[in-house]
């Protein structure tokens, strides 16, 4: 198939970006939709041009590196999939197909179509662990979990940190990943002791790091990956107020 | 080069505690005066990185992702093993220990592989105090599953997604310390070189990947976990990051690189749809428990599948091969992985190959889903079959699965003793980056299980027996003035700037991918004297190519992933033909390593105990061969066998 | 500082409480349907109430409106500085009524303050009502006679008080089509503004699961509709000729006006 490309193309963090057209022949319908960028890549190099910067490691959808907004939709059009896991197949022969970075204050720019999302990583030093340090821990089974529970804190832990629901989010709020991990660690028996603090400081975190207030839109559910529910935006609300009012009141 | 195990004296069950016993202890107070750096934030790297700071050291992480959490490991999907015995169906110590010595092929070290099954249990009791959210039955309990033909169930898993969630949990412990100021982490960074100073590694260069920076950073030891080298054959089931360089680097400066020849293709892959290609998906081992594998019996009707003139549901019966039920009958579609990734290639060399390159066989549901109904299927592989339906966009309820082998892991690597110090002092190897307990073949779910004993429960032990010997007068006394920094500092981007300035006409993808269609084909799943011979001579063509022919666009002082890409092939270039060395040398057959010189009648792999029951370790020479070294492996508590899946 | 956690609680709080003041408001308007005499008596009974009440009340909802509103500027606000640039093609991917919470929020604001400034400061030059109307409760005493003239409320039971003939006052405002277009966009508004709110307002105090939300959903949208029926039937009702003026008035009478220096102080005195 045949492509018409309308990409990002910023040459590091400070400069000023814009959009650059390119055009590519050959494609296979098979090809992934990184793969795709690769052979442009190639052709790029070929033509003694720069090529284009993404972020990526995996390509099987899990290590949440690929990053990019295609034709407006984070990870592309398809539902539940990463970048890495869209197929050329999804796209028409002759389609122009718009390609841009996450955009979101606390995501900056690097290079093209690569982000800087280190403020995830902020978010979970404040709080996205249970305290237990190696070697101390009690027999694997000595405290039960109900299925019930632990599949609900595994639906909540199966988020890769891609960013995506950021990105999608008019007004760049993380807090689909935020309630995500909250909800993982909270839920579980073992989460329960630091569950104030762990709510409380997520969320100072969150909020330190620029990213926007949820207004209940639900765009981030829509491009999620891995089909993270709203429930977990509620999950944190519900903790991080009882929190708050526990706190206030001294409890 | 010295290769002395210190495999500490005793009996097998009680060595590791006398050993820690016997440690030195470095006192807490001057814990914080030590400083270490972790190389690689993957299962192992992360966790010794989170308990070494736990411990009061002062540690410094590094990782070329953009975050911890995104290292390979994430990808596990099977489970981890662990002698818990749950299930109470006779699982022990012993007999996990006893599995993976005989999965090795004997090829590894007694005392490690007993170590490793003893600490197993630990590892879960951990993952769960960190909130790993494993799968539990209804009463609450851990639910575990048979793995790789395991005859117990001891492979605990957490959804498709054991390694994230196994990640996720040592990657918050890292979290916790480096909130707590204890570990400082480097992303966005990749080692290029060792720094030793007076014998001992006391440092590394790297690269910011984003500013381009190059620098220098001191420390007391250094831990190298930076994954395995899967990517040599360019197609995998790793990252596309992944690499050699940070081992292969550290080898040049001295370390010992062991059994390199060590790798594991794994039968269930999605096969390669063309050109483009650039990774390989894993499927898990699990969809063997029901799907069936054939191919035609004829290269006529599998010529016809190929250009889809013939619907494979139409094959009669008769018309097909199931061949590991043929050769096999009491494993069947269930044999190892090496056997079942050979056999596949067998019948695609013989020409009765299905999917358009000819390159994969079939892994039928039919029978499965008319005896147990498309529900109990759908119940039991849903997002399998989900996963291969998008990447292939064919739905495997109608079409028989495609499956073809690809290379997954690897079992050599940095040699290292039994405190995981390689031949250089203060340089310690953990997870897949070291050769360590899986010899010639790795079971399944004991790589994860692996890195994590590493990082947990023997890296701490043993790098604080290391610091403890160097005395507190040695703490934090190596200064980044020393001249060992600049002057390394200064190769290394020469050789970036090199590399920059060739403006040949080639770009690395295309060398990494010629470099990988010739370890494919010459040090795959069937290696030949003649054909390693032809892949030696040919690597020595491809390098001077890269080094004359290699074009890269782009600065050095700027994010360039094609910079980045180029210096990994080149270590792979070099490293594929230690491999190939490594593979001529070992004139027998064993776990993953299959010389078509050493097989028996049936064409099963010939094991030479009596002559190669060592660890091949090679020692880097600057402008000569590499020279090797033996490790000779002495087995005292298990009887030497002949593998047999028949 | 938790700053957009706290502005969303306030908001859900007060969206609430504006939630629950609607239906309410809904439901004593649509009195309207039993006669002038209805809804009279019950404007007469909400304005008898004590003074501090009424006020208190109002004042609940006036800070109920302003916080809601100043909570929704300042978040937009920051949320705007968040999110520097847009993504450069819009991919809608959730509803309509989630997306224009801020459109049909800021025409909501405009409708508050032309409505308050129609039907509670009377200022709106459209409004016909005759005087003076003499009423009776529901008693029937003529003890409970109240005199409206001048639009300005005078006497009941020889006090001043400050109700009048509402009924004829709102018939004669829908008389206007373009009062009334106003009044049925601004209630269709409301009716998108609720349909994502009260589901909203669930999620934001964490009262709400993935097993409720398709039904707090559903109630919601139901809340909306009802209301937006409620509210829309007076004009509608009004402009197809079922809601006549009780007294009709002549075209040769005044048109009059509330002074707009008129104030509850002057009442208590
Ligand atoms: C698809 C797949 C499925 C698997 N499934 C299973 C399974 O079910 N069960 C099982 O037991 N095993 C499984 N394995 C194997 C297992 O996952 C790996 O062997 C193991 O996770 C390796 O962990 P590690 O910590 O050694 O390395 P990795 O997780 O690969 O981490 C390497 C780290 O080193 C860093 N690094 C690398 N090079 C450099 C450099 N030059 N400079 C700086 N940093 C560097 C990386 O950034 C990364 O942080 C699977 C492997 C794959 C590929
Ligand atoms: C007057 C001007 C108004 C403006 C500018 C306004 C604006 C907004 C905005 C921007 C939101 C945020 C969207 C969200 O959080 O979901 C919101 C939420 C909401 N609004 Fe309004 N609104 C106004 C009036 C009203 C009125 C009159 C009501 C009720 C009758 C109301 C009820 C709600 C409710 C219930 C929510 C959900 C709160 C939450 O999400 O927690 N709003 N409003
Ligand atoms: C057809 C629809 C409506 C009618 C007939 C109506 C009627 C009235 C009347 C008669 C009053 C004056 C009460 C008094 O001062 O005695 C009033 C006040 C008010 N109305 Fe409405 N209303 C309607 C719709 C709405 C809507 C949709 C809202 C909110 C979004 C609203 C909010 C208010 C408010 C806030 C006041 C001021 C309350 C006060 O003075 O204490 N109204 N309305
Ligand atoms: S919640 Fe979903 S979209 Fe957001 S980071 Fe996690 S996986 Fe990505
Ligand atoms: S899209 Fe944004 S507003 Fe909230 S529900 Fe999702 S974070
Ligand atoms: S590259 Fe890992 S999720 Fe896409």
């Amino acid at each position: 198939m045949k492509l018409k490309l309308k990409i990002w193309r910023q040459d590091d963090k400070d400069s000023q970006g814009l959009f650059k057209n390119y055009s590519l022949e050959n494609v296979s319908k098979d090809a992934s939709f990184l793969e795709m960028l690769d052979s442009l890549n190639e052709q790029l190099i070929a033509k003694d041009e720069v090529p284009v910067s993404f972020d990526h490691d995996c390509r099987e959808g899990i290590c949440g590196m690929c990053s990019m907004t295609i034709n407006g939709e984070p990870h592309g059009p398809e539902k539940a999939t990463t970048t890495c896991q869209l197929h050329m197949r999804h796209f028409k022969d002759g389609e122009t197909i718009t390609i841009e970075p996450w955009r979101a204050r606390a995501f900056p720019v690097l290079k093209d179509l690569v982000t800087d999302r280190s403020a995830f990583d902020s978010i979970m030093q404040a709080g996205g662990f249970i305290t237990a340090r190696t070697g101390s821990a009690v027999d694997a089974n000595e405290i039960p979990i109900p299925k019930e529970i632990a599949d609900e804190a595994m639906d909540a832990a199966a988020c890769i940190g891609c960013g995506a629901c950021v990105a999608a989010c008019p007004n760049a709020s993380a807090m689909l990943f935020t309630g995500a991990k909250v909800s993982h660690l909270n839920k579980l028996p073992q989460g329960k002791a630091e569950k104030e603090r762990r709510s409380l400081l997520m969320v100072e975190a969150m909020e330190d790091a620029g990213f926007g207030g949820c207004t209940n839109v639900g765009a981030c559910e829509a491009v999620c990956p891995k089909s993270i529910s709203l429930d977990v935006i509620a999950h944190l609300n519900r903790d991080f107020h009882t929190s708050s009012i526990k706190k206030i009141l001294n409890f | 080069m010295n290769l002395d195990p210190k495999i500490p004296e005793g009996p097998l069950s009680e060595k590791w505690s006398k050993h820690k016993f016997n440690m030195r202890l470095v006192n807490p107070a001057n814990r914080r005066k030590y400083h270490v750096i972790v190389v690689g934030s993957g299962l192992a790297g992360s966790s010794a990185a989170a308990s070494l700071a736990e411990q009061g050291y002062n540690v410094s992480c590094f990782c070329y992702q953009d975050s911890p959490r995104r290292a390979h490991s994430i990808a596990a999907q099977g489970g981890i093993n662990a002698s818990k015995n749950y299930q109470n169906d006779g699982d022990s110590i012993q007999r996990l220990f006893y599995d993976t010595i005989k999965g090795g092929d004997y090829r590894s070290r007694e005392a490690n592989v007993y170590r490793l099954a003893e600490v197993s249990s630990n590892i879960i009791d951990q993952c769960v105090a960190q909130g790993v959210p494993f799968a539990r039955e209804y009463g609450g309990l851990l639910a575990n599953r048979s793995f790789g033909g395991a005859q117990v169930s001891r492979t605990f898993y957490a959804r498709g997604q054991t390694g994230q969630q196994l990640l996720l949990g040592a990657y918050s412990s890292l979290n916790r310390q480096i909130g707590l100021g204890k570990v400082t982490m480097h992303t966005r960074h990749e080692m290029l070189d060792l720094v030793i100073i007076d014998g001992h590694a006391k440092g590394i260069i790297t690269r910011n990947l984003v500013t381009g920076a190059i620098t220098s950073h001191a420390a007391d030891c250094v831990v190298l976990t930076t994954g395995g080298y899967g990517n040599v054959f360019y197609l995998s089931t790793n990252a596309q990051g992944c690499n050699v360089t940070a081992t292969y680097r550290a080898f040049k400066k001295g370390a010992g690189f062991a059994n390199p020849c060590y790798t594991q293709i794994h039968p269930t892959c999605i096969p390669v749809h063309g050109e483009d290609q650039s990774k390989l998906t894993l499927m898990s081992e699990s969809l063997r428990n029901d799907g069936r594998v054939w191919v035609p019996k004829s290269k006529d009707i599998a010529e016809k599948i190929r250009a889809g003139h013939l619907d494979p549901n139409s094959v009669a019966e008769e018309d097909r091969d199931y061949y590991l039920e043929r050769k096999y009958p009491s494993f069947g579609n269930l044999a190892p992985r090496d056997i079942s990734s050979r056999s596949a290639k067998e019948v695609c060399d013989e020409g009765r190959g299905v999917a358009s390159t000819g390159l994969g066989v079939f892994l039928d549901f039919r029978d499965a889903i008319q005896r147990e109904g498309e529900q109990d299927i759908r119940e039991r592989y849903g997002n399998l079959f989900e996963m291969y339906n998008r990447i292939t966009g064919e739905d495997p309820y109608q079409t028989p699965m495609m499956i073809f082998p690809a290379v997954h892991y690897t079992m050599g690597g940095l040699w290292v003793d039994y405190n995981l110090q390689s031949s250089i002092p203060g340089l310690f190897v953990g997870g897949e980056a070291n050769f360590s307990d899986h010899g010639a073949n790795r079971l399944g779910a004991s790589a994860l299980m692996q890195g994590l004993a590493d990082g947990y429960f023997v890296l701490p032990y043993t790098i604080g027996n290391y610091l403890g010997e160097l005395g507190v007068s040695a703490a934090g006394s190596v200064s980044l003035s020393d001249p060992a920094f600049a002057k390394t500092e200064k190769l290394v981007r020469e050789r970036l700037n090199q590399l920059l300035a060739i403006k040949g006409n080639r770009s690395p993808r295309s060398f990494h991918k010629e470099l990988g269609q010739i370890i494919w084909d010459y040090c795959g799943m069937a290696r030949s004297q003649s054909g390693l011979q032809e892949a030696i001579a040919k690597i020595d063509e491809l390098k001077h190519e890269f080094w004359t022919n290699l074009r890269l666009n782009g600065r050095l002082d700027n994010l360039n992933p094609e910079l980045e890409r180029a210096g990994r092939v080149a270590d792979f270039i070099e490293f594929g033909q230690l491999m190939c060395r490594d593979a001529l040398m070992r004139e027998e057959s064993c776990g993953g390593h299959f010389r078509v010189e050493h097989q028996t009648d049936e064409g099963e792999a010939l094991r030479n105990d009596q002559e190669y029951s060592f660890v091949g370790v090679w020692e880097y020479k600057e402008d000569a061969k590499p020279v090797l070294h033996k490790e000779v492996l002495n087995f005292e508590n298990v009887q030497l066998a002949t593998r047999s899946y028949k | 500082m938790h700053t957009s956690m706290c502005r969303k609680v306030l908001m859900a709080l007060t969206g609430l409480i504006l939630v629950l003041f609607v239906m309410g408001h809904m439901l004593g308007n649509l009195l309207i349907f039993a006669g002038a005499d209805a809804i009279n008596a019950y404007a007469y009974k909400l304005h008898s109430m004590p003074k501090v009440l009424l006020n208190g009340i109002r004042l609940i909802l006036l800070a109920s409106v302003v916080v809601h509103i100043w909570m929704a500027v300042l978040l937009t606000i920051e949320n705007k500085k968040a999110k520097p640039k847009a993504n450069s093609k819009k991919a809608v991917k959730t509803t309509y009524a989630a997306q224009t919470m801020r459109m049909s929020g800021v025409i909501l604001l405009s409708f508050i303050i032309f409505h308050i400034l129609h039907f509670t400061v009377r200022v709106i030059p459209t409004m016909e009502y005759n005087d003076p109307v003499v009423f009776l409760n529901e008693t029937n005493s003529p003890n409970s006679v109240a005199l409206v003239q001048g639009g300005v409320p005078v006497l009941k039971n020889g006090q001043a008080v400050d109700t009048f003939n509402v009924y004829d006052m709102l018939v004669s405002g829908f008389k206007n089509p373009l009062v009334s277009f106003f009044y049925l966009l601004s209630t269709g508004l409301l009716c998108l503004h609720l349909a994502h709110g009260i589901s909203s307002l669930f999620q934001t105090l964490g009262l709400r699961n993935r097993y409720w939300k398709g039904m707090l959903d559903k109630i919601a949208l139901f809340y909306g509709l009802i209301v937006f029926i409620g509210f829309a039937s007076i004009p509608v009702a009004t402009l197809t000729g079922y809601l006549e003026p009780s007294n009709p008035s002549s075209d040769d009478q005044e048109v009059s006006f509330a002074p707009s220096n008129f104030t509850f102080e002057q009442l208590e005195n």
